[in-house]
């Protein structure tokens, strides 16, 4: 049964993918895939029922993040229970009615996927367990219910309303995400069952308001609750089987759930009664207010539903056991009403090709079925007796009565305002019938309305049959679900209550009496001037959505431009000087605040050899530093040097893996930016040019002084790191365990390949990656106009070599070359074996797969230089992409490997191979690894400086200023991939 | 023989930030390699400085820090430099084409003023 859990929020989603799929128009295949999965899913949730029913919770967990105490859970008692079944249920319905409802040229598919990840979504937040994982799927519903409401993308309303929803429940959402923190940081952990059970401690922590604030504002935004309640009107602008399903059972519905799962850990204090009951208190009367003015069909079913939800939160909001199974009890009520009624609104749209009740008039006698069906559920929306409103009314009056109030005038002043509120409601939902069905034949419609087809009407007359029957036997109906769902929340002392129909004569009864009489009333009052009244009154100032997008507009358009003028800038060294500053001054501010004393190790002893090297290799960085502007080839090589002290000081520091990889980097690095620096354009230096501006100097000053607090700094921090002991922890263990367990003497490239080998393929990968981004950059490369043209020597070597009959093209440059050509040839087999040296020996001696991957680049690298690139590929073809792809490959199925034996990813294992004439041979798996990435490393490193060189032999087209005058010419080394 | 270190630690480090802070791109990316230099001798740094002690285990042997330089630091330096080197390729292809692309090569894609 758990699997059930699982299967029953993973079925959606599964339909979601399938209905994406689907071609555009495909209608009756995504209903039936939608329909399907969601009979699938209330059958699932009935063969749960027993083990609820008894008492019982079900559970599916996994262990997600364990360390810190996370798993997924999902968790089913009857509250959850009786949430799944109405998403289910209620979903099954509107997947029927949407059937007929879209149009077929509409692209059906797509609105069912929605539909389905919505109803997943619905569904593990229900049944989440934990409650980070609860604000995980109520993130879900908010972003799938904007798609659902923006479906008809084409129209601004849907588009506005859409975004407006979003805004306002993703808003609330993060307020909630920050309120669940707070509240599992009090509670000691985010498992619904631990806080449900540490009520006591919760109400009485100092953090309790702070929680509360922040949930209360998730769960009122997503219940469209005063103030927020604005957002919901805007969203009718979705198609209606979206409203009847998101406003009846679920979006909306989604905030009282929340408040009702969590009544045990929160509720009870003042402050839950004045927040919740106040809001509730407000949404009621207001929206019932609202509704009565509406002239669109769609907008006084909104605005009711604004108001039922109203009076759902003030019943919560009352600190009454009794008041919480009123409030359930309300919840199942209005979902069948409401999603009946958007459903014969959405007909009387689709048969009349209008909502609005000044146009809409005498269906009564066109479509008399839908009439009696919508006029059952309109008075069930008014609470009229021998239906399900009216018991939940009855319930919610006798709260008004008689629930425990922290203020006496609460008490007096409930009452009035419940019957009020439902006088309202009668108003409105005898204007629902009234203006639609009664009076006159309609004139003027865009079409003649009829009958719907069958099925369209058939989930209507399922929920008003519900209707009925829990209106007249609410026991024998509803009773039982009711009685689960109460105990989850309550636990097993539930109040005791009546659903009962005739509970005698009593205030309760007399007080919907007078709301229906009021109600009648007020409605014979205004029926003359309805309709020349737009908006309601008063009210009409206070609007919501003004309001909102004024401050959209403030926030998104004015506050950002200001903020952007203020601190935005499109300048690279102004935001590099403001990052380098800031590091500066939070380095210099730590040592301010914390202090730094001398460290606990002496220093050694100075060797002149070293501080000689450094002199040489100090000045080299200053000068590649002073030359790089106009000095390119004299600041690269001076960078080499400065590399080349570097390399020095590796091997003076017993690092001799670090000092044969950085010289090896040292020479394809120079080779690198000596390609490179053909392409780019000579740069002369003018005498009195703007260098010597004030302003200039200005700049250099202040970088220099950047750049020099930099260097102290950094300077200041490495001397204090160094005089202090190193942390040893991790070296100690990975010393002791190279040999022993990772079977290599050469602790670095144990680390490298066998203890974080994980890491390594990471790095890798990165490599595979950027030389592939070369690979791509280069092969649309524009060079600058300026270094088009043949560079100098050669346009003057190859005049001398056309002029002269005896020679061909080229000959000069190969004349030179001939005797380092020569060597190089003879040298190529030699730095190959030096490069599989390096690699066999890395695990023991210094090498490794990176060195001996350099190692291998620069052999080829070195016969493309002096052989030139077609000279060398007549002879050779290397394909680096594959050398890359099979690193990869190689280095990933070593650690796939392990899985094979039932280890983690990446395992090594360690074996000596007796091997004929060589006698015992290593062979750890991490040496396959170690291939992996000495392929890959010659692949990359190839790669990148292959596709530059081979710019050299392009045709480039000059002046592409309006870009996209055609392809490149195919670059060969792309033509042989 | 830390105070040597430390210092040329520093003047990488100096060098690089002025290169970094310059308009023009090939300057930068000579810039970022010095920093680069200074970052990973910094990281190389912390395991402390040790001379004839390279980790480098006898066969067998279980080691100690007492006889070894820490290899942390070193395995994370190694693969830095690669890294290292194939970032510098990328910003020196990023450059030559931005440099083909807008006709300049001043950091912002346009010369100041224009």
């Amino acid at each position: 049964m758990p699997d059930a859990l699982l299967l029953l929020v993973a079925l959606p989603y599964l339909g979601a993918a399938i209905a994406g799929l689907l071609p555009t128009h495909a209608r009756n295949a995504a209903a039936l895939l939608a329909g399907g999965v969601a009979v699938a899913g209330l059958i699932l949730v009935f063969l749960a029922y027993p083990t609820i029913e008894a008492g019982g919770i079900i559970r599916w967990q996994a262990e997600w993040l364990p360390s810190l105490g996370l798993d997924v859970e999902l968790r089913m008692d009857g509250l959850a229970w009786l949430f799944a079944g109405m998403i289910t249920g209620i979903g099954s319905l509107v997947v029927l009615y949407a059937r007929y409802y879209m149009s077929g040229e509409d692209p059906v598919p797509r609105f069912f996927a929605f539909l389905l990840a919505f109803m997943g979504a619905m569904l593990g937040m229900v049944l989440s367990g934990n409650l980070l994982q609860l604000v995980f799927f109520w993130e879900i519903t908010s972003i799938v219910s904007f798609l659902l409401i923006g479906y008809r993308h084409q129209s601004a309303a849907a588009r506005d309303g859409a975004r407006m929803a979003l805004t306002v429940t993703a808003a609330g959402g993060l307020s909630l995400l920050a309120g669940i923190l707070v509240l599992g940081h009090i509670a000691g952990g985010y498992g619904l069952d631990l806080v449900l059970d540490r009520g006591d401690v919760i109400r009485a922590d100092p953090l309790y308001l702070v929680a509360l604030v922040l949930i209360l504002i998730g769960a009122l935004t997503k219940s469209a609750q005063f103030p927020f309640h604005f957002w919901l009107p805007h969203a009718m602008a979705a198609p209606t089987p979206v409203s009847a399903y998101l406003h009846s059972a679920t979006l909306v519905k989604a905030g009282v759930f929340l408040l009702a799962r969590l009544w045990p850990a929160l509720a009870g204090t003042d402050a839950w009664f004045w927040i919740v009951g106040t809001a509730g208190m407000a949404t009621l009367l207001l929206g019932a207010y609202v509704a009565i003015f509406q002239h669109d069909l769609k907008g006084l079913l909104a605005y009711s539903t604004i108001s039922h939800l109203g009076l759902i939160t003030l019943l919560l909001g009352l600190n009454s056991e009794l008041a919480l199974v009123a409030a359930i009890f309300h919840i199942i009520n209005h979902a069948t009403f409401k999603a009946s009624l958007f459903m014969a609104a959405g007909i009387i749209d689709h048969e009349a090709g209008t909502r609005d009740m000044r146009r809409l008039s005498g269906l009564n006698r066109l479509m008399p079925f839908t009439a009696r069906l919508a006029m059952v559920a309109a008075a069930a929306m008014a609470g009229v007796p021998l239906l399900n409103g009216f018991l939940s009314k009855e319930m919610f009056f006798a709260e008004a009565l008689w629930a425990p109030a922290p203020h006496p005038l609460i008490f007096d002043l409930m009452p009035f305002a419940a019957v009020v509120a439902s006088a309202f409601s009668v108003a409105y939902s005898l204007r629902f019938i009234h203006a639609v069905f009664f009076g006159p034949d309609p004139e003027g419609l865009p079409r003649t309305p009829h009958e719907p087809a069958a099925w369209m009407r058939a989930p209507v007359e399922v929920l008003v049959l519900i209707c009925i029957m829990v209106g007249i036997l609410p026991a024998a109906t509803v009773g039982p679900y009711l009685a689960t769902a109460v105990q989850a929340v309550l636990g097993t002392d539930t109040p005791e209550y009546s659903l009962a129909v005739w509970h005698g004569l009593n205030w309760p009864l007399a007080m919907s009496a007078a709301a229906l009489g009021l109600g009648v009333a007020l409605y014979a009052l205004l029926q003359r001037h309805l309709a020349g009244i737009d908006g309601a009154p008063v009210l009409r100032l206070l609007d919501g959505r003004r309001l909102f997008e004024r401050a959209m507009v403030f926030l998104a358009w004015r506050v950002a431009r200001l903020l952007e003028r203020l601190l935005g800038t499109r300048r690279l060294q102004s935001q590099l000087r403001l990052v380098l500053g800031a590091a500066v001054l939070a380095a210099v501010g730590a040592v301010l605040v914390r202090g730094l004393g001398p460290g606990n190790l002496g220093h050694s002893a100075i060797d002149p050899v070293l501080a000689l090297v450094w002199l040489i290799g100090g000045a080299c960085a200053v000068g590649a530093a002073m030359h790089a502007k106009f000095h390119r080839l004299a600041a690269l090589l001076s960078l080499g040097g400065a590399g080349l002290a570097v390399c020095v000081t590796f091997v003076w520091f017993s690092a001799p893996d670090l000092a044969l990889t950085q010289l090896l980097v040292e020479v394809v690095t120079t080779v690198l930016l000596l390609l490179g620096l053909r392409w780019l354009p000579k740069r002369f230096e003018t005498a009195g040019s703007a260098a010597s501006a004030p302003v200039t100097r200005t700049r250099r000053a202040i970088d220099l002084g950047i750049a020099l607090a930099v260097g102290c700094t950094v300077a200041g921090l490495a001397f204090a790191v160094m005089t202090r002991t190193p942390p040893e922890l991790l070296a100690q263990d990975f010393l002791a365990r190279a040999y022993t367990e990772g079977g290599g003497t050469n602790a670095v490239n144990v680390i490298l390949v066998d203890f974080r080998g994980f890491d390594t393929l990471g790095e890798i990968t990165v490599l595979g990656i950027v030389a592939l981004t070369v690979f791509a950059l280069l092969r649309r490369f524009r060079p600058a106009t300026e270094s088009i043209e043949v560079p100098e020597q050669q346009r003057e070597q190859s005049a001398y070599d056309t002029l002269q009959p005896d020679r061909k093209d080229g000959d000069t440059a190969a004349d030179w070359l001939l005797i380092p050509g020569l060597i190089s040839r003879l040298l190529f087999p030699v730095v190959c074996l030096i490069a599989l040296f390096l690699l066999l020996r890395g695990h023991d001696l210094p090498g490794g797969g990176f060195a001996a991957g350099l190692a291998a680049a620069v052999a080829l690298i070195l016969q493309y230089m002096i052989g030139g690139i077609r000279w060398f590929e007549d002879r050779v073809t290397i394909r680096p992409l594959r050398w890359i792809g099979v690193g990869l490959l190689l280095a990933t199925a070593t650690g796939l490997g392990a899985w094979a034996f039932g280890r983690p990813f990446l395992t090594s294992y360690f074996n000596y191979l007796e091997v004929p004439v060589f006698g015992a041979i290593p062979t750890p798996s991490a040496l396959v690894f170690d291939l992996g990435v000495f392929a890959l490393v010659v692949g990359a490193t190839a790669l990148m400086l292959v596709a530059l060189a081979h710019q050299s032999v392009r045709a480039h087209r000059a002046l592409p200023r309006d870009a996209g005058a055609g392809p490149a010419p195919p670059s060969p080394l792309a033509g042989g991939e | 023989m830390e105070t040597i270190l430390a210092i040329a630690i520093g003047v990488l480090a100096a060098s690089g930030t002025w290169l970094v802070l310059r308009p023009r791109t090939f300057q930068v990316v000579i810039g970022l390699s010095l920093l680069s230099y200074a970052v990973n001798l910094f990281i190389f740094s912390t395991g402390g400085l040790r001379t004839g002690a390279a980790p480098v285990l006898a066969p067998g042997e279980a080691g100690t820090l007492a006889g070894y330089a820490d290899p942390v630091p070193q395995a994370l330096v190694l693969t830095a430099i690669v890294i290292g080197f194939a970032t510098t390729a990328l910003f020196l292809v990023v450059l030559l084409a931005a440099r083909g692309f807008t006709g300049t090569d001043h950091v912002d894609g346009r010369e100041k003023g224009s």
